[in-house]
């Protein structure tokens, strides 16, 4: 089985995230970069399966340079190797450019299934899973929390609103990950070491045949006019009471009366 | 050329989500604003009788798409048949819900239309250059305003956020031919929680849990059942094994907007603050009167949330 991860390297989600002069992008200087965490469930989820199933997995990204971190630590938690897509014209894209990169890329890496993240959490998109698996042909499966593999099939349990479905499909096919799948595994010191060794392909969009006039801020169909910061609430209302049993019926009070949420 | 704003509604079991009747509400609003005509599509087996419960939420034309293929969700199934729908009635904006159904299916959708997507959008409005629908990103800790190009124009909006409106028209009900086509997804068994347990997305009241209540949650659920809410909680609670991931509110959890958040022993770590900011009000209840929660909530209590959550009961049952 040839599973291969789609990686994107993302700010802390403790980061302070401050909008930069432009006015559509962030400031990026001072922050910390991880691994988009409901990637790091698809690591994890794709070294299990490798255990099972034998195989390889090939962690893939796009980004800049920089990116090449979010690929090693992967490769250091066990996967095989990693390619970058590193392109200045992929700069600006939306998360349909980002799909078609990607799905360009996958046309020259073998695979049965490919994992990806549901979403990364700074554009928080929610699209790049499904229209890769769409430019592909090939059948998804969303926010997996289980999954099993027998008879050339794999079974994943999806959750809904109230519920969980399991669906079934054959491969070749794409699956993202929910919250409690796995617990992603630490990168080990020895992991650490090997994965400097592994190999790691940076191409372009050249070396990948895909037309950088369908992809980045020209290919976009989505434009970000503005970025802004939510208005800010109003100083808190601290609610006062000599006793708990004071501040609670206080409390009652104004959200009945007052904000008629009770 | 295209016109016309289409709404993709979503039904479970012959029931409709409440977020179909937040959809037709914005479509007509925004079919207003654009002076055209507003159609829904139900999709689903065995729901010719469902056309009625969205009449009067104001679409001029309602598609019913029944097809024994339809009715569980597969993301290929609806893709197929939406698709045809969309291209026999292209229409310059479509709306679907951003549920879990609906992200998958709309950005399945976009690509295969090749058509931009505005995901789990907050707000829409209409300017000079066209319509600018704005989105949380990072979680929340920014708002963007995004355009789209070209048409059809998708957006996904997110649950709970837009206002239900009744604005009755006499609507065209069609039954169109459907094709399933391909489909190499099939839904094996379906589980739906027991009892009456709201989810977090779609409830009006939240009250969550986080590390200062040392792993019991009884308070917040007692609390939680008196008010018809959901329980959330922290990334912390759910860390130490407290709670299920399913409950847990925040940049790497659920996002949510309920008319009232009442946060029990969270101290707001950035995360989870960017999970519910977008929460009508918000109530903090912390021992640490210098606890970041209080800087983002509209009410404040200090004090030991076990001895403040029975006191808040009783005052509510008190309530006349």
């Amino acid at each position: 089985m040839d599973v291969v991860v789609l990686v994107k390297q993302v700010p802390d989600t403790e980061s302070l995230i401050q909008i930069a002069e432009d006015s559509v992008s962030i400031k990026t200087g001072d922050l910390k970069w991880i691994i988009n965490p409901y990637d790091e469930f698809a690591v994890e989820e794709a070294l299990q399966i490798r255990e099972t199933q034998g195989g390889t997995v090939t962690i893939l990204s796009m980004g800049p340079e920089k990116a090449t971190e979010a690929i090693r630590t992967a490769l250091a938690m066990g996967a095989d190797s990693g390619v970058l897509i590193n392109d200045p014209m992929t700069a600006g894209g939306d998360a349909l450019t980002t799909a078609k990169v990607l799905a360009a890329a996958l046309k020259e890496i073998p695979y049965d299934l490919i994992i990806a993240g549901q979403r990364a959490v700074d554009g928080d998109n929610y699209q790049v899973g499904s229209a890769v698996a769409e430019y592909l042909g090939i059948p998804q499966i969303s926010l997996v929390i289980k999954e099993e593999i027998f008879n050339g099939k794999i079974r994943c349990h999806r959750v809904f609103e109230g519920g969980t479905v399991v669906v079934e499909t054959p491969f070749p096919a794409l699956f993202t990950t929910q919250r409690g799948l796995n617990e992603p595994r630490y990168a080990s010191l020895p992991g650490i070491m090997k994965a400097k060794k592994k190999p790691l392909d940076i191409k372009t969009l050249a070396d990948i045949g895909i037309d950088p006039a369908i992809v980045g801020k020209a290919g976009s169909k989505t434009k970000i006019k503005t970025l802004n910061f939510p208005s800010e609430r109003q100083a808190v209302r601290m609610i006062d009471g000599e006793s708990g049993a004071e501040k609670a019926a206080n409390l009652v009070k104004i959200l009945h009366g007052e904000i008629k949420a009770i | 050329m295209a016109q016309g704003v289409f709404v993709v509604t979503e039904q479970r079991d012959g029931t409709f989500r409440k977020i179909s009747y937040e959809a037709v509400s914005e479509g007509r609003r925004l079919a207003d604003l654009l002076n055209t005509n507003l159609t829904a599509a139900i999709l689903g087996a065995d729901i010719a009788t469902m056309s009625g419960e969205i009449k009067k939420y104001g679409a001029e034309k309602i598609l019913v798409a029944d097809d024994s293929g339809l009715s569980e969700y597969t993301t290929d199934a609806y893709t197929n048949v939406l698709t045809d729908l969309i291209e026999e009635q292209d229409p310059e904006l479509i709306i679907i819900g951003a549920s879990t159904q609906g992200k998958d299916l709309s950005a399945r959708l976009a690509a295969r239309l090749d058509a931009g997507l505005v995901m789990d959008c907050v707000a829409i409005k209409q300017t000079d250059g066209g319509l600018v629908f704005t989105r949380p990103m990072f979680g929340g800790k920014v708002l963007a305003d995004v355009e789209i190009a070209g048409t059809p124009q998708i957006v996904a909006i997110r649950p709970n956020v837009m206002s239900i409106v009744e604005t009755p028209k006499s609507a065209t009900v069609d039954r169109p031919s459907v094709k399933v086509g391909e489909v190499k997804t099939s839904v094996f068994e379906k589980k739906i929680e027991t009892g009456d347990k709201i989810e977090l997305t779609e409830a009006d009241i939240i009250v969550s849990g986080g590390r200062g209540t040392g792993g019991d949650f009884s308070v917040i659920e007692d609390l939680s059942a008196l008010l018809g809410a959901a329980v959330g909680s922290s990334r912390s609670a759910v860390d130490e094994g407290w709670r299920p991931h399913s409950d847990q509110v925040g940049q790497t959890g659920k996002v949510v907007s309920p008319n009232l958040y009442i946060a029990c022993g969270i101290s707001g770590a950035i995360q989870h603050l960017a999970g519910m900011s977008t929460s009508k009000c918000i109530v903090a209840i912390n021992k640490d009167p210098e606890a970041p929660i209080f800087s983002k909530a509209d009410f404040g209590v200090t004090g030991d949330l076990f001895e403040l959550i029975p006191e808040i009961i009783k005052a509510i049952k008190n309530m006349t």
